[in-house]
């Protein structure tokens, strides 16, 4: 086995370090070492979003992520969503809406909606559609989750 | 016991409301917990070798190096898994599909397996095993493995329902035949007669959540299985006798599912992880990777299917028949034959027959997939029935509505009919604004009917009151769209408390009594019949507690919003007792209350639906765009219109993947060439509209609220809803799922309009 | 007395009738009176048997009284997805 590279990260806000071999994924750092199992693998080939995390603000694959390219960074997964137990209105309205039946695709379109209304704040429903393109789900056939982030979307607005 | 499942026909207080999901706080947090997302001391990595080829004999395995390398604890074959099936043949190909024994069936079959230390080293541990290939012919298309000269995939099959009884080997496990009245004279009175071929190509479920699970066996034979499945109870059974297990001995916990949709209702690798884990005597977590998940679990099948309808001017179809062919994989199914019941279900036919045989090929073996078999009959006939009516300048609406089934019809597949939904679908589809939308340029519009089974099945449900009155819902069907919801404001209905006071949970295997799986449309209204029985069951014992505390007959006692109350003017002074009071005073009344409920709820009858769809076609690309979608289905009682609204919307969104992009391509060596999210193209947000829903409410007589099963039919309708609408945008007939963009361009330039064309 | 349709491939087994007369009043008796006349069918019905009545569909439940006068099918055992 190769030499564990020592890395050096914030995650959800926290300094934290581990232990990680040289072709390990940041997903799988994250499950399997720190416990967050939160960003799930739907195809380990950054297909299906469902390990979507923020790296620096910008949403990738953690599937396509080093565990190691994260030294010195900051990664945001769907556990550093909600802050002190209150959950995130994007959170609140998924539940609201009905937006998710089994759930597996959840933590990703989270972290792609945030992204997205981070950088677009009122965002048509085209754009949110585009913006999502990247999050498979195969259970709700997409409407309930537009609707939700459009909801969101309006709440974050209201209360800016 | 006998329950009275017949509707009641009440008033609800919160039935029908949309509250939020017990279970939607952990799934937004990422707290909810999946297959792959349990963890044990000690476990170890499970990874599965799987054959290249399509078609192989195995004439040796050497697992010696592989065994020898540092980390690794197991290494298995098919040796490791003796067969105990006592001659069950079905039980042996569920075996054998588990693991290869001397020969590989498909590309993906399994073959061996490693548990190890880390996944580093079960992968160099599978380079290190050494299979010994003789490569065989092997066969991938249905009709291909039909013709004379076909590589026979499992030599000791002869066609059953063929007289007389074959003696050569064949590819054509069974023939079977539905139907009733005389189809020739039929067709001689027609004023019409639309005669066509179709075909469609193999999807998989496409759940976005592989299969995944942690085993551990101990040396006294004793084990747990935490497991993402639609029906952990059948798991249990189906790994304790494969593996020699006693059932009782092996705990099987459902984790939360991330979809299934029928391929999660039967075993893959799970009997290959316990016997990992029983070698190796520690824990072994298996998680198939995407690649796995299309190769080697159970797609649906891909079918050739011919049809003929004959009607009159007057609108009346006067004869139909279907031939159709289905491939179920590399074992013997029955999937052909469900087609050729459901094929005519939808309409009201005196001359009607379906023949339907059951193909094997070097594929995957064949799984359910939402209402398994209907959507690609349903595809061949509706196009054929939209092709018949504009033959004799009838409405396609209209057209269906003349010949739809109705109480008293005789089914296709045999049954009269008793009060069923499909003539309110089509009227509803006839009135329903979507019908009078202008269409643009290049648009079409489609419609298409859909029916499905409801099914029942063994269901065991406990109701604990706690010590505050809040109530604890225990059921055994696995929650795979929101049921938790539905079941918990089912329970709250009936003891008249607010909905937060309940807290539904899936139980493990030991903690209750078998439940079937979660298919056929049942969670909700297997577990929801349970759940009335089981609360009824709860309230008996409040009164009976309430009785004790005041002192009167339990006959004097009456149950209401929420608490029991003295019926009878002697007892006007008794305050009324709250559900939080007696389950507060139980200790001392006789101890914990509780209600439990045993049912095989049986006939949950059938279920329809309406489909409108609006596609523009690009004449120059055949790219298509679904401009507008509706769907129209009966759930008999809606519990939580958000999830009836959800199923209708993700059963649609399945079809129009299957319609329009999704199939699997084997290359000629055999090997499925797109095993991935890639190319295996399921839809995305920014290809669909809005999808809207209309449910209608047609009491089912057979439940106490009425509900039907609604999670399956609504895949049933789009294939050939859109067919219609493409067909019609494009000016030509399509007739091969999925319309991808070069079949389209193809079709139109071929000018296929002409409907009396043969295949 | 009941009269029993027999789908297609179960009409090989009572010599090629569409129907058959049996005296049964629940469907646990229908089935094994049927298995002592015609002996081949306990295999199929092994394989997976359901039984209409009245139109409606029951997969599981041998206990299910069949009414005098029921209409009967027998059908092969459906799953679902």
């Amino acid at each position: 086995m190769a030499q564990g590279i020592h890395v050096a990260t914030t995650i959800n806000g926290d300094a934290v370090e581990y232990v990680c071999q040289p072709r390990e994924t940041l997903l799988e750092v994250l499950r399997n070492r720190l416990g967050l199992t939160g960003a799930k693998e739907g195809c380990g080939t950054g297909d299906c979003g469902a390990c979507s995390v923020t790296l620096d603000g910008r949403l990738v694959c953690s599937c396509l992520v080093l565990g190691a390219e994260a030294e010195g960074r900051s990664v945001t997964t769907v556990e550093g969503l909600s802050t002190n137990g209150n959950l995130h209105p994007l959170q609140k309205k998924f539940i609201e809406h009905a937006a998710l039946q089994c759930g597996i695709c959840t933590p990703g379109f989270l972290v792609s909606a945030k992204a997205l209304l981070d950088r677009n704040p009122d965002p048509t429903e085209e754009e949110i559609r585009y913006a999502l393109a990247g999050n498979l789900c195969r259970c709700t056939g997409y409407d309930k989750i537009v609707r939700a982030v459009d909801a969101a979307a309006k709440e974050l607005r209201s209360k800016a | 016991m006998n329950h009275d499942q017949s509707f009641t026909n009440q008033e609800f207080k919160i039935v029908g409301t949309r509250p939020p999901r017990p279970d939607g706080v952990d799934k937004v947090t990422g707290r909810a917990r999946y297959g792959a997302d349990a963890f044990a001391p000690g476990q170890l990595v499970g990874l599965i070798l799987r054959s290249p080829h399509a078609h192989a004999k195995i004439k040796k395995i050497d697992i010696s190096k592989a065994e020898k390398l540092p980390g690794v604890k197991a290494v298995i074959t098919s040796a490791d898994l003796p067969d105990l099936t006592k001659g069950d043949r079905g039980q042996l190909d569920i075996l054998e599909n588990c693991m290869a024994r001397g020969r590989a069936l498909y590309d993906g079959h399994a073959v061996a397996a490693v548990a190890a230390v880390d996944a580093e080293t079960a992968r160099k541990a599978l380079q290190l095993i050494k299979v010994d290939y003789q490569v065989l012919p092997h066969v991938t298309d249905v009709d291909e493995a039909m013709k004379d000269n076909a590589p026979i995939v499992q030599p000791h099959i002869r066609t059953v329902g063929v007289n007389p009884a074959p003696t050569k080997a064949s590819n054509v496990s069974q023939r079977t035949e539905f139907g009733h009245g005389d189809v020739e004279a039929g067709f001689k009175r027609a004023d019409v007669i639309v005669e066509r071929s179709y075909k469609t190509e193999q999807t998989h479920q496409g759940y976005i959540e592989p299969h995944a699970c942690l085993a551990s066996v101990g040396p006294d034979g004793q084990g747990e299985l935490w497991v993402t499945t639609q029906g952990h109870f059948t798991f249990r059974n189906q790994c304790a006798s494969l593996l020699g297990m006693d059932v009782a001995k092996l705990k099987v916990t459902s984790s939360e599912i991330g979809g299934g949709f029928g391929g999660k209702t039967h075993v893959w690798m799970e009997p290959v992880a316990l016997a990992l884990s029983r070698k190796a005597n520690r824990p072994v977590k298996v998680v198939m990777t995407r690649d796995e998940v299309f190769r080697a679990t159970g797609p649906t099948c891909s079918t050739s299917i011919d049809v003929k309808i004959g009607a009159t001017k007057d609108g009346r179809i006067t004869a139909a028949l279907a031939t159709l062919r289905y491939q179920d994989g590399a074992f013997p199914s029955i999937w052909g034959m469900l087609g050729g019941m459901t094929s005519f279900a939808c309409y009201d036919l005196e001359n009607v027959k379906a023949i339907a045989y059951d193909v094997l090929v070097n594929r995957p073996k064949v799984a359910a997939y939402r209402a398994p078999s209907a959507p690609m009959a349903a595809f061949a006939v509706e196009s054929t029935i939209d092709q018949v009516a504009a033959e004799i300048g009838w409405d396609p609406v209209d057209f269906r509505i003349k010949n739809a089934a109705k109480e008293g019809t005789r089914a296709s597949y045999g049954p009269t009919y008793g009060p069923i939904g499909i003539g309110p679908t089509l009227l509803a589809a006839k009135n329903h604004p979507h019908m009078k939308a202008p269409l643009r340029k290049n648009q079409g519009r489609g419609m298409a009917c859909g029916f499905w089974f409801n099914f029942g099945g063994q269901t065991c449900t406990d109701l604990n009151i706690g010590v505050d009155g809040t109530v604890s819902l225990t059921v055994g069907t696995v929650d795979v769209g929101g049921s938790r919801a539905s079941l918990s404001l089912i329970a709250a209905e009936e003891l008249g408390i607010p909905y937060e006071k309940v807290k539904c949970t899936v139980a493990d295997t030991a903690s209750l009594g078998h439940n079937d799986t979660t298919e056929g449309s049942r969670g909700t209204f297997s577990s929801g019949m349970a759940t009335i029985y089981a609360a009824r069951d709860a309230i008996r014992v409040l009164k009976e507690r309430a009785a004790k505390t005041w002192e009167i007959d339990v006959a004097d006692v009456t149950w209401r919003n929420g608490r029991a109350m003295a019926l009878k003017a002697e007892h006007g002074n008794l305050n009324e007792l709250t559900l939080e009071e007696l389950a507060a005073a139980s200790p001392r009344t006789g101890g914990p209350i509780a209600g439990h409920n045993e049912v095989v709820a049986d006939g949950a009858g059938v279920s329809f639906a309406t489909h409108i769809c609006d596609i523009e076609v690009d004449p120059e690309t055949g790219h298509t765009k679904v401009i507008r979608y509706t769907v129209i289905q009966d759930a008999g009682k809606a519990i939580h219109p958000d999830y009836v609204e959800g199923q209708f919307q993700g059963a649609a969104a399945q079809g129009i993947g299957w319609a329009l992009n999704e199939e699997y391509i084997y290359g000629k060596d055999g090997r499925l060439q797109n095993p991935g999210f890639l190319d295996y193209r399921i839809p995305v947000c920014s290809d669909l509209p809005f999808i809207d829903t209309q449910i209608l409410e047609i009491p089912n007589p057979g439940h106490p609220y009425g509900v039907r099963g609604v999670g399956e039919t609504s895949i049933v309708p789009p294939l050939a809803a859109i067919a219609n609408a493409v067909s019609n945008a494009a000016g030509v007939r399509l007739t091969h799922i999925p319309m991808s963009p070069p079949r389209i361009l193809k079709a139109i330039k071929n000018g296929n309009g002409k409907s009396h064309a043969g295949r | 007395m009941i009269e029993v349709q027999l789908s297609a491939s179960l009409r090989e087994f009572a010599g090629g009738a569409a129907s058959v007369a049996v005296e049964a009043t629940t469907v646990r008796e229908l089935l094994r009176k049927l298995v002592e006349r015609y002996p081949r069918m306990q295999k199929r019905f092994d394989e997976g048997v359901a039984v209409s009545i009245n139109g409606e569909i029951f997969r599981d439940d041998r206990a299910q009284r069949i009414p005098e006068g029921a209409e009967v099918y027998l059908l092969p055992r459906i799953p679902g997805g």
